[in-house]
Order: structure tokens, then C-alpha cells, then sequence
């Protein structure tokens, strides 16, 4: 039964593959993308050392590992879930003898490995040649970051699966996706680290998942969380892993139920 | 053109028809474009709160080019829809149903996937450059309105320009996920004072992907900001190469295209 989840990692990995040439062009873009928010994020700065408990070397190195990471943990499951409930084919996925959600994570997980080989690595690499990013040397600082990174993913799946999956009960669930989106890569502290937000905002977002996504791992990695605080930010992040399950299941059954194909 | 005029109204109807089919979307999706501005607007106000000029132009001057550049993007992203482009026309093959019928082609794809919610995020834009204009005590010229009709046409142009020659690289390589949701994020940069970048991403950001145009640019014009005055007037240029740029493109790409789907 592993193996067909494992097939769903390969051939996911292989497709992507074949289709290589669009990431080509990503790496420019993500690489356009951190040299922008790095020269906005310079005359902020201006002559200052530090912002939210940044200095201006952190933030280089945050903006870059971000949205490094972003090219990682990235994927269009939302998408794929509700395209695949629309026309119809769900309900030939569903009578199938594998579970469709975990199938989909799986896929997502291929593309995931993918991005990460031949973007994520790269594109850090030109990054790091561009601007002054500075990377931590500590061997514990990137194991804690890999793992953490796998966990962004799981995160950033679940929330796309759940986004995919009400579109059982609103049909035509084209806003609710964008809407996700753009709450995403700015409470996940993409575009602005969490720290910087007023402070009532900052408070609201801390008891969001999002945090878990960019910020929390983020900041480990840029050097702003050290030592203990490493294991906090790993529990918040298996916290929102378990915690997201729930409503996954829910969503998952309640689908099940009222499954009305629309067309196909 | 009355043909033209005629094709609006009826996919207009046909629109509405299937709007009020789903009608919970309608209030959803105007509510997420709103919040999408929404979220831009709490990153001018962040980055406020930490500084007192970016790059030499104030809060109210940034929040002023922000809701000019919510005018021509809402007037794009009404008629010009092309995200599911690939996925829709080329790999289940609608084109090929596209093709065979006499109006132009891209004229076609335009009208079927017009998006009138989103033209109320041009009129919160309105609104926030009358406040900010107000505040910064902005005088109302003679040549106010009409520059900003031309203006927001002209960067609509960029716009529908660009996008038409990235999708038509679908007709080349028939990838499952575009590069337009990477372009995305970009076009958000030309809103700010593009000399905070350095040279390359000013050059990248005026000629090569020029997001300048449909923002920060052709904005200055009304902010009395002389050093910009030159590129201001340049836009309606820039909008005509671009647009036929992307004509050019996307009839190149029409013509390899090959029928895929059934």
C-alpha cells in the first residue's frame, strides 16, 4: 500500500520534470522577487541598525531563506482539488483503493522535492552571490531548518487541501483560492516578519497557523531564535500539523456525503 | 465594430446568467480582492510605522500611487482574464472551439472570462486618491480626469500587453503550472519609488517588465513629481508597444497552435 503513495511521489517528481522549462524562469523571478524586497527593505532601513528585532544583515538573509523556502513548501493542491471536483473526476478518485487526501499530499510532496532540488537550492545559490545573505554554520541550525521546512509544507498542504475542499459546498471556490493566497504569504510573514506588525496584529497572528509556514522557521534560521527556542517553534509547528488534521477528516467526510458531480 | 459591441452585450448576459448560479461566489470574490488590496495596504502601513520616507516620498504620496495603480488593475483584471488560459484552452482543447468562429480569437477569450467584480476595487481606488490627494492638498487641474482616463488606459495596456505575451508562450511549451501567478508578486513592486532599486531592477522594472508604467509613473504626474514628469507622459507609449508586443506574440503563438484535447 506504500508503494502506491511512494508511485504518487515519483511520478508527481517525474511530471514536474518534464515540464521543466517554467522553472527556468521561476529561479529569475524568485530571485527578482528577493532582490526587490531587499533594496525596499534597505531604504526603510535607511541609516538605521535594526527593525523589529532585525538588523538589516537578518533581514537580507530572512527575505531570501523566505522566500526560498516559499519555492519549496509552494503548490497549487487548492487548485488541483477543487479542478478535480468540478469536472467530476473525484468521483472515480474516491472509489479507488487509496485515500484521496493523503494521495494528494503525496503529489504535493513530489512537486515539493522537486522545487526543492532544482529551484530552491539554485535559486539560494544565486541569492547568495547577489546580496549579502548570511547563512548560519551550525550543523544543528540547518538540521532544525530542513525539518522545520518539511513541517512548512505539511502546513501550507493542509491549509491548500482545506481551501481545495470547500469547494464542495461553495461551488465555484475561485475566491476563497485567492484569498488564501494572498492571507498566506502575508500572515505566514513573507512580505512583512511578524515582529513588525502593530502589536495587536502581531498578537493575532502568533494564535494563527500561518506563522508556522514562514516566519517561526524563518527566524531560527536567521539567527533570531537560538538553543530552546528552536524546540518552541518546532512544537508550534507539530501543534498546527495534528491540530489542522481535524479539520481536514471533518471536511473530508462531510465531502463524502455530499458529493454531487456538476459536470464531466 | 457594432458586431464587437453586440458580442459584449450577449456575453455579458450569459455572464450574469451563470453569476446567479453560484451567487454566494459573487460577495466572496469581491471580498478577496478587496482584502487583497487590503494586505498591500497594511504593508504600506507597516513600513510607515518604521520610517518617515521611502526613499524620499511619504506615506500619503505611497498611498496616493497605490490607489492609482488599484484603477488600471481593476479595469484589467475585469476584461483581461488569461490564468487558466493553458489549462482550459490549450490542454482540454477549447481553443480549437475558439478558432472556428469568426470574431478574433483573443477577443473571444477575452469576453469569456470578463470578471466585472472586480471593478470595485478601481472605485476604492478612486477613493483612496481623493483622500490622500486631499491630504496632500493635490489642486483638481482641468487635465486631472482626462490624464488619468488616458493614463489608466495606457497602463491597462501594459498590462493586457505582458500578460498576452507570457500566456502566449502556452502555445510553445504546455506546462501545467505558468509562470503569470510568479509575475504576480512583480507587478506589485512598480507601485513603489522605483530609485530605492538599484540600476538593474530599475532598467527590469521600466523596460524590460515595465510595472513602473502602471504605478508609480504615470502616478507622479499628479504628485507634481518633476523628476518623474518625462516617464508620465512616456506611458501611453510604452502601452502601445506593449500591447503590440503582446498581439504580435500571441498571433505567433496562434499560429503553431496544434488541437490537443478531444
Amino acid at each position: 500500500m506504500l508503494d502506491a503513495y511512494l508511485d504518487f511521489i515519483r511520478i508527481r517528481f517525474l511530471t514536474m520534470l518534464a515540464y521543466r522549462i517554467n522553472y527556468y524562469t521561476g529561479i529569475l523571478i524568485y530571485t527578482l522577487n528577493i532582490g526587490v524586497n531587499y533594496f525596499t527593505w534597505k531604504a526603510i532601513y535607511g541609516d538605521g541598525d535594526s527593525l523589529g528585532g532585525f538588523t538589516a544583515v537578518q533581514m537580507t538573509t530572512y527575505v531570501a531563506v523566505s522566500w526560498m523556502a516559499r519555492a519549496f513548501y509552494f503548490n497549487n493542491l487548492d487548485r488541483e482539488i477543487s479542478s478535480d471536483i468540478r469536472d467530476g473526476s473525484i468521483a472515480i478518485q474516491f472509489i479507488r483503493p487509496y485515500n484521496y487526501v493523503f494521495a494528494k499530499m503525496m503529489q504535493g510532496l513530489g512537486e515539493g522535492m522537486f522545487r526543492f532540488l532544482l529551484f530552491m537550492i539554485p535559486g539560494m545559490a544565486i541569492a547568495m552571490l547577489l546580496f549579502p545573505v548570511q547563512l548560519p554554520t551550525a550543523p544543528s541550525a540547518w538540521a532544525g531548518f530542513l525539518v522545520m521546512l518539511i513541517f512548512s509544507f505539511l502546513i501550507n498542504s493542509q491549509i491548500n487541501v482545506i481551501t481545495g475542499l470547500s469547494a464542495f459546498f461553495i461551488e465555484n471556490n475561485e475566491g476563497v483560492m485567492r484569498m488564501k493566497r494572498v492571507l498566506v504569504d502575508l500572515f505566514s510573514g513573507l512580505i512583512v516578519p511578524i515582529s513588525l506588525f502593530p502589536g495587536w496584529l502581531s498578537k493575532v497572528l502568533e494564535v494563527l497557523p500561518f506563522q508556522a509556514i514562514t516566519y517561526l522557521p524563518g527566524s531560527v534560521f536567521t539567527g533570531r531564535v537560538q538553543g530552546v527556542g528552536i524546540w518552541n517553534v518546532l512544537g508550534i509547528q507539530v501543534f498546527w500539523f495534528a491540530a489542522l488534521i481535524i479539520p481536514m477528516i471533518l471536511l473530508y467526510r462531510a465531502a463524502r456525503q455530499r458529493l454531487f458531480v456538476q459536470g464531466g | 465594430m457594432l458586431y464587437y459591441l453586440g458580442l459584449i452585450m450577449e456575453y455579458f448576459k450569459n455572464y450574469m446568467k451563470t453569476r446567479l448560479t453560484y451567487r454566494a461566489d459573487f460577495w466572496v470574490e469581491v471580498i478577496s480582492d478587496l482584502l487583497f488590496q487590503a494586505t498591500n495596504f497594511i504593508f504600506i502601513l507597516v513600513v510607515f510605522m518604521h520610517t518617515d520616507s521611502l526613499g524620499g516620498w511619504s506615506q500619503n504620496e505611497v498611498i496616493f500611487v497605490y490607489g492609482f495603480f488599484m484603477v488600471p488593475y481593476a479595469v484589467f483584471s475585469c476584461f483581461v482574464n488569461m490564468w487558466n488560459f493553458s489549462e482550459r484552452y490549450i490542454v482540454k482543447g477549447e481553443m480549437d472551439r475558439v478558432l472556428t468562429r469568426p470574431a478574433h480569437h483573443l477577443f473571444q477569450i477575452f469576453l469569456e472570462n470578463i470578471d466585472p467584480p472586480a471593478l470595485i476595487g478601481g472605485l476604492v481606488g478612486i477613493i483612496i486618491m481623493a483622500i490622500s490627494g486631499g491630504q496632500l492638498g493635490l489642486p483638481l487641474e482641468w487635465w486631472t480626469i482626462p490624464a488619468l482616463i488616458i493614463l489608466t488606459l495606457s497602463a491597462v495596456a501594459i498590462y493586457t500587453g505582458i500578460y498576452t505575451a507570457l500566456t502566449s508562450l502556452s502555445f510553445y511549451s504546455d506546462a501545467p503550472t505558468g509562470i503569470l501567478p510568479l509575475m504576480f508578486n512583480i507587478q506589485n513592486y512598480g507601485r513603489y519609488p522605483v530609485t530605492i532599486y538599484n540600476r538593474t531592477i530599475q532598467i527590469l522594472l521600466t523596460w524590460v517588465i515595465p510595472f513602473a508604467f502602471v504605478g508609480i509613473y504615470p502616478a507622479a504626474l499628479f504628485l507634481q513629481r518633476e523628476e518623474m514628469t518625462g516617464m508620465a507622459l512616456l506611458t501611453p507609449v510604452m502601452g502601445a508597444v506593449f500591447l503590440a508586443i503582446g498581439l504580435l506574440a500571441w498571433n505567433m503563438g496562434v499560429k503553431r497552435y496544434k488541437g490537443a484535447g478531444s
